[in-house]
């Protein structure tokens, strides 16, 4: 980077907010894939709207490249960066501004830690409800990109079905507001667009969220499956007979043993094909209902046994067998690809089935660990990147596994994005013209493409859309 | 000359004259109405589209008239999935019919008839009542098909329950009024039949229905609805505020007996065959005045919002959801007035969105009217991205900017 460019930077955000040594910028090479990688030219760390203003302003004067970022625990390498571009790390504006319990809305800046949120609220009986598995490090800015689910999304929604008002900075430094604390926007849903944009249009300095009440009771069950096809079926059956679950995770044997092995170990049978962690939620007697409902379909369905979380602390252990999965397989080898697909449910036996074929076909090590009631896969695969000619087989079979998935009709990504490792799915599941409204609307936002620049958009595969009207324009 | 170029272009079959001699095309595809957008844009002709005709009224000028009725087929229904992809002319009752016989359900119920197009609850973003428990319409739709102004083909989203793939541009259709294209298909999100569906009614004045639907929440009780309603709107003598609840038969039986401890109210349960009745009462009362529009309202702003509509105009048709953040209006007045409730409600940071208007109002005071600041330019420049030379006719801004 230009001497000048950080002397400027150092002006704005102060000196101490800068990092451009090598050793420094290390740290920001990579965001939770370990597939993807790159030094940013530098990193800065402003600390509100002015500064984050001031230096979207000087890029937009340089035609600097930039890329927000949060606590970087994506899993697109979305967050990732190059050379020429400038990241700004936005975790130093971690303050909740305003919570409006009446009102069940909370203001908070977008380096807000996803957990953090709901622990500050708790005393308040509410809850942020969208929880992805890194939740005690993620902020709900990075969230807000990336469209974040997470095991809870099934009853209540994702992400996006509970932001209602962002300020947003845009890549010319201008600053808007899109939505309003109702959650009616004024005028179109340009709040719905944004969120899930993966950080291309602007960056969010101010989300205003929706909370939902603490629920009065909870029960989480956990059942074992003597195999992946009869737990799926289940699953399928739990959603026909009525009952929305607040959750409804499933991990096969390969998850499970790793788990149990691992300091996470929650109880999980391991020599069952498959367990299913099931929760209900609501008042008491919902619960009762739901849950009596519930543990006589997993039974129908051949569950060898179904057992009740008996206490607070019970269920904390079954849940963080489940959310720590993926550092679990860190006993396995030292890398994990994660990946993150989705299929119609019905289509998840086969799928699964496929996936038992990819791995022995390719001698890979492959866990599932997914949130089964909405049909969104994590097919995680343990390798050791050292080894060239592994990788290239983990990603083969990745390949492979994201096709079976398109296949069934499903798609690429249920929660963790695009970013620069599916973009070349992209065209899987977009035609050209629809590809090329995307990145028209992307011109919207930012005509220059400097925020997170070369993400989610195969330009090549992007029907032009400027072009047509200019032409007949010319034409007449 | 529109008409002959439109009869060779699709077929005799599909172009009629509408009551003001207006040319009509039916397309039966979504193939079709990219042609027809295509050649209109070439030609420089205005379009106007309608379902059936009573959300977007069919008196915007136009040179020809677009009718999305052919395209009423349910292409499928996936009920293990929670899927089913529909064609934007279908009626709504037709599909709630067709869902019901796989046990399966749509968490809608717009204002208006019950056999309304899914296309118009679509680009005009109505949801009613369900919008408590269930959300907006936004988060009932997965993906949708659309052409453009200039005849473009688009397919944002998927048929999967979950998909963060591409910019979410179907969020842009939803309540778009049809001025980022002409929606022609869509992916809902479906339920299952709740086993319980039980209403109770309680009636009061304004202020003490408000306070018995704030007590409700407070006691953390949560309907799948809550709607408060005017005495003109629900045909009675005072104010009513009713509450849907949908679920388990044992959970639903606990929440209503827990209504009468936890609020003032009396409460009077609807005998189960008056129930579906009574929730497509409030829902046509909507149609009882040419125009309607909400406001983005949160419960404890409901009383305001109520005094200043009191205070701005005649005693109207109100649905309001206690806590869901709508509250609808339905009647006559003049353009000013509309204007002055607009400027009350912006000065309340409260977004007024016009839903149905004869088109001398609707070109006034637009959909939306004025933006906030700085949103103006986006919303212009993705109206060019989508219709580059203006071909569908809509009118999302008024024609006077001077308001906030």
């Amino acid at each position: 980077m230009r001497p000048a460019l950080l002397d400027a930077l150092s002006a704005i955000v102060g000196p101490r907010w800068v990092r451009h040594r090598k050793a420094e910028l290390t740290t920001y090479a990579m965001d939770g894939l370990p597939t993807h990688e790159s030094l940013p030219g530098a990193v800065v760390m402003p600390a509100n709207r002015t500064e984050v203003v001031a230096v979207v302003r000087l890029l937009q004067l340089l035609q600097v490249p930039f890329v927000a970022r949060g606590a970087g625990t994506g899993l697109s390498g979305g967050a990732v960066a190059g050379p020429e571009t400038v990241l700004l790390t936005l975790t130093r504006m971690n303050r909740i501004l305003r919570v409006d319990p009446a009102a069940r809305r909370a203001v908070i800046q977008p380096g807000v830690v996803n957990a953090r949120l709901s622990e500050a609220i708790a005393p308040l009986g509410l809850q942020y409800v969208p929880d992805p598995s890194s939740q005690a490090a993620c902020t709900v800015g990075g969230n807000v990109a990336e469209n974040a689910g997470g095991p809870h999304c099934l009853k209540y929604g994702v992400t996006t079905n509970h932001i209602v008002e962002l300020e947003v900075v845009l890549p010319d430094a201008s600053v808007v507001r899109l939505g309003s604390p109702q959650g009616d926007p004024w005028g179109p849903d340009l709040v719905g667009l944004f969120v899930g944009s993966e950080g291309m249009f602007g960056i969010a300095t101010e989300i205003t969220v929706r909370l939902e009440p603490i629920p009065a009771a909870v029960r989480t069950l956990l059942a074992d499956f003597p195999s992946v096809r009869s737990a799926s079926e289940a699953v399928s059956a739990i959603i026909a007979s009525g009952v929305v679950p607040a959750a409804l995770e499933m991990m096969d044997q390969a998850c499970v043993q790793a788990v149990e092995a691992s300091i996470y170990a929650a109880g999980y049978p391991t020599d069952a094909a498959a367990v299913l962690l099931a929760e209900v939620d609501g008042t008491p007697e919902q619960v009762e209902a739901e849950a009596a409902l519930v543990e006589g379909v997993l039974r129908s369905h051949g569950a060898r046994d179904v057992r009740s979380a008996s206490s607070a602390a019970d269920r904390a252990r079954l849940w963080q067998g489940r959310k720590k999965a993926f550092g679990a397989m860190g006993r396995i080898a030292p890398n994990l690809a994660v990946q993150d697909a989705v299929v119609p449910r019905s289509a998840l036996p086969d799928i699964l089935d496929r996936i038992g074929e990819i791995r022995r076909r390719h001698g890979l090590s492959i866990s599932n660990v997914f949130h089964a009631g909405d049909g969104n896969l994590h097919p995680n695969i343990s390798f050791d990147r050292r080894d060239p000619a592994l990788a290239d087989r983990v990603r083969e079979a990745s390949k492979e596994i994201m096709a079976a998935c398109v296949a069934a009709g499903g798609s690429i990504t249920g929660e963790h994005g695009v970013g620069n490792d599916k973009m070349g799915y992209m065209p899987w599941i977009f035609d050209a013209e629809t590809l090329g409204a995307m990145q028209a609307v992307r011109r919207v936002f930012d005509p220059d493409e400097r925020c997170n620049p070369g993400k989610m958009l195969p330009v090549r595969s992007c029907r032009e859309w400027r072009a047509t009207p200019a032409v007949r324009e010319a034409a007449l | 000359m529109i008409f002959a170029r439109l009869r060779a272009l699709l077929g005799p079959a599909a172009v009629d004259r509408d009551p003001d001699n207006v040319p009509r095309v039916t397309p039966a595809s979504t193939d079709a109405i990219a042609l027809v957008c295509r050649l209109a844009c070439d030609e420089g002709w205005k379009i106007r589209v309608e379902g059936l005709a009573s959300w977007l009224p069919p008196d915007a000028p136009a040179d020809l008239a677009l009718s999305t009725r052919a395209l009423d087929e349910i292409v499928s229904v996936s009920p293990a999935d929670l899927v089913a992809t529909v064609q934007a002319g279908a009626p709504l009752d037709a599909i709630r019919r067709r869902l019901a016989e796989h046990g399966m359900w749509l968490a809608m119920d717009p204002p208006g008839r019950p056999d309304r197009t899914l296309g118009s609850v679509i680009a005009t973003g109505t949801s009613g009542p369900l919008r408590h428990g269930f959300g907006p319409v936004r988060d009932q739709i997965l993906g949708c098909t659309v052409v453009t102004g200039d005849g473009r083909i688009v397919k944002p989203g998927a048929r999967v329950v979950k998909n963060v793939a591409g910019y979410d541009l179907t969020k842009l259709h939803v309540g778009g009024f049809g001025a980022f294209g002409i929606l022609t298909e869509a992916h809902l999100r479906l339920r299952a039949l709740p086993r319980a569906d039980v209403t109770l009614v309680s009636r009061g004045s304004r202020d003490a229905l408000s306070a018995a639907a704030r007590d409700l929440l407070e006691a953390r009780i949560a309907p799948a609805a809550l709607e408060l309603a005017s005495p003109e709107l629900a045909a009675e003598s005072e104010w009513i505020l009713a509450a849907r609840f949908l679920g388990v038969d044992a959970a639903v039986q606990a929440d209503v007996r827990r209504l009468p401890t936890e609020t003032d109210a009396v409460w009077e349960q609807l005998p189960a065959d008056r129930t579906a009745g009574f929730w497509a009462l409030l829902a046509r009362g909507s149609l009882g005045g040419p125009i309607t529009f909400r406001l983005g309202v949160l419960a404890d702003g409901l009383d305001d919002a109520l005094d200043l509509l009191a205070h701005d105009l005649d005693a109207g048709l109100i649905a309001a959801g206690a806590a869901s953040g709508t509250l609808r209006w339905t009647g006559e007045a003049p353009v000013e007035r509309l204007r002055a409730v607009r400027r009350a409600a912006a000065a309340r940071e409260i977004p007024m969105t016009l839903e149905r208007a004869p088109w001398s109002v609707r070109r006034a005071l637009g959909h939306f009217g004025a933006y906030r600041e700085g949103l103006g330019h986006l919303v212009d420049r993705l109206r060019d991205t989508f219709d580059p030379k203006q071909s569908l006719r809509v009118a999302l801004e008024g024609s006077e900017k001077s308001e906030k």
